[in-house]
């Protein structure tokens, strides 16, 4: 079931002294959906979170957890918290740890269905402070999710973590959220969002500048990419006005165009050697890069007129 | 679908109660707290009121002045390093931003803190105690006893109040060297060390601006030595010790946090 909104930022405003970091943001997290969200350090993305938590109150506008004050006890034990810089007791283990958060729950998860959810069974006993930087990540997620919450909130859960491990954290991501959980992410890997997210916000500057379907972020850059190996220079490809972007990559050629079909028809017909083509649309990661920059463009603009 | 769900107030208190174990536990693990706070005491006992114990001279005992001087010293190190340094790191680590943003009980991590260090220094009295009594040959009616010991764990809570305000203020890298700043000097300057009638006149004037000379002064009433048994007087200044700097901490953590 999607809809209904669990948790939202009402054109909030946040000032650290002279620096505004949100600057009159709006954010509705609906229930069963995983919301990304993106930005350079700096946009905004920990403060959007903190007001949500309830850690800070917005200087001016709301912010709603449930349709109740973030800080109130009844929302926040709705609620599972994975914070980005959060030492824990080192001379603790991991099932008192897990055992101390689920205590503050109404009706917290058995400790060993937190353990085989988070994929830390065999750490159990062990100190935290004996734990390795990934280890002690999916120690934070089992933390997160002990109290079986209605939202979560992740800020950049899988930093530090090998492969296997993050691609088991976003499977177990995938089934909380196929159980009707809300999450909310933070995230530098703009894969995971890809691969995760069923809507992103984009923030710069404080301030939200695409939001959307992942398809619908990416469809902001018109953009696509051809890799190649041809006779064809770098520098006479150049001066074809249709092409944005020549780059070499060893014996390949990667072109940045707008009108790639024209820019295809045109390659196709000047070296009919050319191999090894292949067309690409933008990631997530482009389309991220060029709204970022646009938007710091835009605000230099403005700040210089 | 919205659930409203309840804690129930043993629920609540269930989690009070897991905080204040594992807070314990932690710091039990935890040598470079665990050892001095429990040792110091008792190995300043053994030698000042064992081994090199002149006797009584003056109506000075010094087995059972030594027993109720140690015990106001040995409580005033889990409450201010408890506090203190813990809390300093805590804030410093973000675990206390995570705790804020958990549905931690309210109350229940200073709670939980005010417990572990009446646990301690029922520990720290108690063996100094047992000292006191095997090799110190002090002996007591059970009342002075149980009164000794209740002074001990209920005078964590001024130090307590003056740990969290330090813990609020200072870094956790600054934090240990501001507590010990604290805690040695007013320990020697309330005589808990030596006893005030061994130091200059003008040390013993301005004793009673020190929250352990209070502590200290009921310590030595309750168990019969020559406090000057005017214990409502000296439990009063504590109190006021006590809230003046909780509402300090307070006003600080309610906006740093």
């Amino acid at each position: 079931m999607t809809g209904s909104t669990v948790a939202q930022l009402e054109d909030a405003v946040k000032r650290y002294g002279a620096v505004t970091a949100l600057d009159g943001v709006d954010l509705r997290v609906r229930r069963g959906e995983l919301l990304a969200l993106l930005g350079v350090n700096g946009a905004g993305k920990t403060t959007a979170v903190s007001l949500l938590l309830g850690l800070q109150r917005p200087d001016e506008g709301r912010a709603e957890l449930f349709g109740l004050d973030p800080q109130s006890l009844d929302a926040r034990r709705r609620i599972g918290v994975m914070l980005q810089d959060a030492t824990l007791q080192a001379v603790l283990r991991v099932d008192e740890l897990i055992r101390l958060t689920s205590s503050y729950y109404p009706q917290p998860l058995p400790l060993q269905e937190v353990a085989r959810r988070a994929g830390i069974e065999e750490l159990l006993p062990r100190r935290y402070g004996k734990l390795s930087g990934g280890q002690k990540r999916r120690v934070q997620f089992a933390l997160a999710i002990c109290g079986d919450p209605e939202i979560l909130f992740l800020d950049e859960p899988t930093v530090g973590l090998d492969h296997g491990a993050r691609t088991a954290m976003w499977k177990s991501l995938r089934e909380l959220v196929a159980r009707g959980c809300s999450i909310v992410l933070t995230t530098h890997y703009l894969e995971e969002a890809e691969a995760l997210a069923d809507r992103v916000t984009v923030l710069a500057r404080g301030r939200i500048v695409a939001e959307g379907s992942v398809d619908e972020i990416r469809a902001h850059v018109a953009q696509r990419r051809i890799r190649c190996v041809s006779a064809l220079s770098a520098d006479a490809l150049r001066s074809w006005p249709e092409i944005t972007q020549v780059r070499n990559e060893g014996e390949r050629l990667e072109i940045v165009s707008d009108e790639i079909e024209a820019v295809l028809r045109r390659m196709l017909a000047a070296d009919p050697q050319l191999r090894e083509l292949e067309v690409r649309r933008a990631g997530l990661a482009e389309a991220f890069v060029e709204i970022t920059t646009d938007a710091e463009a835009r605000t230099e603009r403005k700040e210089a007129a | 679908m919205d659930t409203v769900l309840m804690m129930s107030s043993a629920r609540v208190a269930h989690a009070w109660l897991t905080e204040a174990k594992y807070e314990f536990l932690r710091l039990l693990r935890t040598p470079s707290f665990a050892l001095p706070t429990i040792l110091f005491p008792s190995m300043f006992y053994i030698l000042f009121g064992v081994l090199l114990n002149g006797g009584s001279r003056r109506g000075y005992d010094a087995a059972a002045h030594l027993l109720a001087s140690y015990s106001a010293f040995g409580v005033m190190a889990p409450s201010l390093f408890g506090f203190g340094v813990v809390v300093a790191m805590e804030r410093e680590h973000g675990l206390l931003t995570l705790k804020r943003a958990l549905p931690m009980p309210p109350g229940a991590y200073l709670l939980a803190k005010m417990l572990m260090a009446m646990l301690f220094a029922a520990i720290v009295t108690l063996l100094l105690m047992a000292l006191a009594f095997a090799f110190g040959h002090v002996r007591m009616p059970p009342g002075n006893w149980i009164a000794l010991l209740t002074t001990a764990v209920l005078g964590v809570l001024p130090f307590c109040a003056i740990g969290l305000f330090i813990g609020t203020r200072v870094g956790a890298q600054g934090a240990p060297a501001v507590v010990n700043l604290i805690y040695l000097p007013m320990s020697f300057l309330s005589g808990l060390w030596i006893p005030l009638q061994f130091l200059p006149k003008f040390l013993q004037q301005i004793a009673p601006l020190w929250p352990a000379y209070h502590l200290g002064q009921i310590a030595l009433s309750v168990s019969g030595q020559d406090g000057d048994h005017r214990t409502a007087l000296h439990a009063a200044v504590l109190a006021g010790f006590s809230l003046a700097f909780f509402a300090l901490a307070q006003r600080r953590l309610r906006r740093a946090g």
